[in-house]
């Protein structure tokens, strides 16, 4: 188990979103959370992140406490994408995915060839290679995002928490991001825990899925195993048809329309 | 742990990693890398440049500055004095340089300050006057000209040389204290730091000018020369702590350059990259307040050099964060140039430095805020 959430409570303030909650995410697994916005989803993610602290239980990154770990080390094992990050004006490609080595970097060792190395080949991988020195602020949306990948990818962790990577983007290119996952996960060996508003794609990427809803885990496992029609009724409110997708033969959703909330 | 092996059987996986075309070099468009051995630097040639400049620009307004008195002396003098022992040599080195020199320091502590607290504030509004350093120094040297008046000293003994910039000290750090006390709320968030900062100052400055209104007239307007900054009659012993202060800050904060690059992102990115962000924001701000705190008990609150000089030092070096070095350097040329204005427009009345520095920053802030304003709407 490389990541694992124990027992833990999560909230913002007073807000309880998260109570009591379990989870344990594969070595070399793509997961996938889905569920209903306001599930906790995020919350989850950010926790696992260690970034927001459990106000209960706790979180393990390979079997140790990740608060208790210094957080440099923790980022050179494990990265986070954040939902809707936001960069400083005037940053150009390069300069924002040369910031994911800072984990690898101290004042005597501020550009060694390893980070010029793997920011190269983070640019390459997200297709980004000629950009480089272009303004972070004129590319499209979808440039925009792969940049960010790209910086979570030159962290060179084996873990990588992903949060709606692919927000923003029009289905081709939420098809080439979750192609990269499914590369990173293939061939590196990564192990990957993303939210996903897409049933379809989650279920076509992921290894596993893990539903949430109100805070709780409602179903966890093989996509197959978890998109049925009665935990679309659970956990979405949502009337629909699963019938296998012709192309990928992982579950597909056919919404037929919201019923009332239980 | 080791990185677990990847799932896909041997046929499937490539001969080569993933990243097919063999990934180009990376240039970073603004800097060049210094490598020895495993030790590797970035370097932003035109900052190195700019900073050279700027070396040689205050120099001559140092100079020019030393020019200026009751023996009047040439440039060339003026080196020959330092250099060697001719008939100025005490002048200069008792009298004038250390003027010059604290004007220099004190330009240059105010920026540095300026830039951390923007950077960390992520804000090119934001100055050491919003940390409470300025006012609380403000408030606690006009609590002691007034309050103890002309009985404790005048305007040029024990008191005016030693107590004030203890004072000043004391009340800039005071008054950081309760701005940070007050915005620290489970960490210390920019937006946050900077309205508490406001109110604070607000606050201090309102107590400041009601000790005016109560006190001494002859003490106030004291007190008034001290508040709107002077360079009048420093010395060595004004140039030592600052001097220090710079010795011991300047390298720290340089060791911070990267995180406080990391700070100008969200806050779950800063995280994300192993920052420990609030220790990171807290150490940076520590710093801006000890910088503006002995600036400002050397040479009382010189306005808008800390806030002008990062942003004027930004657009110099064509980067888009203040530049620590280059910002600083900015800042011992704006108040050693502004200082001689302030002895040459109306010779030979000599204008405190401040009231040159605010008669420029004013405009300046304005038209920041303008653009400001231009960015939020577009």
């Amino acid at each position: 188990m490389r990541l694992q959430a124990v027992d833990v409570r999560l909230g913002y303030g007073d807000r309880v979103v998260v109570d009591g909650l379990d989870l344990g995410i594969e070595a070399g697994t793509v997961t996938t959370i889905i569920g209903p916005n306001g599930c906790g989803k995020s919350t989850l993610l950010r926790a696992l992140g260690r970034l927001l602290k459990p106000s209960g239980g706790e979180v393990l990154l390979d079997g140790k406490r990740i608060d208790r770990m210094p957080t440099k080390e923790v980022a050179r094992i494990l990265g986070v994408l954040p939902q809707a990050p936001t960069a400083p004006e005037g940053l150009t490609v390069a300069d924002l995915v040369a910031r994911g080595r800072h984990p690898h970097q101290t004042w005597y060792r501020q550009w060694s060839s390893d980070d010029e190395a793997a920011v190269g080949e983070a640019l390459s991988m997200t297709g980004l290679g000629d950009l480089g020195e272009r303004p972070l602020d004129e590319l499209s949306g979808g440039q925009r995002q792969r940049a960010w990948i790209s910086m979570a990818l030159a962290q060179g962790t084996d873990l990588l928490l992903l949060d709606e990577p692919t927000t923003f983007l029009d289905l081709a290119h939420q098809i080439e991001v979750l192609e990269l996952v499914r590369r990173l996960h293939g061939e590196l060996g990564r192990t990957v825990v993303m939210v996903l508003h897409d049933l379809n794609l989650a279920a076509r990427y992921a290894d596993r899925l893990v539903a949430m809803r109100a805070g709780k885990v409602v179903a966890a496992g093989t996509p197959s195993e978890v998109l049925t029609e009665s935990l679309l009724a659970e956990v979405f409110d949502l009337d629909a048809k699963v019938i296998e997708d012709p192309v990928a033969g992982t579950p597909l959703v056919v919404p037929i329309g919201t019923r009332p909330h239980a | 742990m080791k990185p677990p092996a990847p799932e896909t059987s041997p046929a499937e996986s490539p001969a080569t990693p993933a990243t097919s075309p063999a990934p180009a070099r990376v240039r970073l468009p603004h800097e060049r890398a210094l490598r020895v051995g495993p030790a590797s630097w970035l370097l932003r040639l035109r900052s190195v440049t700019v900073s050279l400049v700027l070396l040689a620009a205050v120099t001559l307004t140092m100079a020019l500055n030393i020019r200026i008195g009751d023996i009047p002396m040439t440039v060339a003098e003026v080196f020959q004095a330092i250099t060697g022992d001719g008939p100025n040599h005490f002048v200069v080195m008792e009298l004038r340089l250390p003027r010059a020199l604290t004007g220099a320091l004190v330009g240059a502590a105010l920026a540095l300050a300026g830039a951390i607290t923007q950077a960390v504030a992520r804000n090119p509004l934001a100055s050491p006057d919003i940390l409470g350093v300025t006012t609380g120094a403000g408030v606690a040297v006009v609590a002691v000209i007034v309050g103890a008046g002309s009985t404790a000293g005048g305007p040029s003994g024990d008191l005016a040389a030693f107590g004030i910039p203890l004072t000043a000290l004391a009340g800039g750090l005071a008054g950081a204290l309760t701005v940070y006390l007050l915005a620290w709320r489970r960490g210390l968030d920019g937006y946050r730091l900077v309205l508490v900062g406001i109110g604070v100052t607000a606050v201090f400055t309102n107590v400041k000018y009601w000790l005016l209104t109560i006190g001494d007239v002859n003490d106030s307007s004291r007190a008034m020369v001290w508040i709107s900054g002077s360079l009048n009659s420093r010395g060595w012993e004004h140039v030592h702590p600052t001097a220090l202060a710079l010795l011991v800050l300047v390298p720290l904060t340089l060791l911070g350059t990267r995180s406080l690059g990391a700070l100008r992102f969200g806050d779950d990115t800063v995280t994300g990259l192993g920052v420990r962000m609030n220790l990171a924001r807290g150490l940076m701000i520590l710093a801006a307040v000890l910088l503006a705190a002995v600036a400002t008990a050397s040479a009382g609150p010189i306005a808008f050099v800390a806030l002008a000089s990062p942003q004027i030092a930004l657009r110099l070096a064509g980067v888009a964060q203040p530049p620590l070095v280059v910002s600083a350097l900015t800042g011992a040329v704006l108040t050693t140039a502004a200082d001689l204005v302030a002895r040459t427009v109306f010779s030979p009345v000599e204008l405190p430095v401040g009231v040159v520095t605010a008669v420029f920053g004013a405009p300046y802030l304005i038209y920041l805020l303008i653009r400001a304003r231009k960015e939020a709407r577009s």
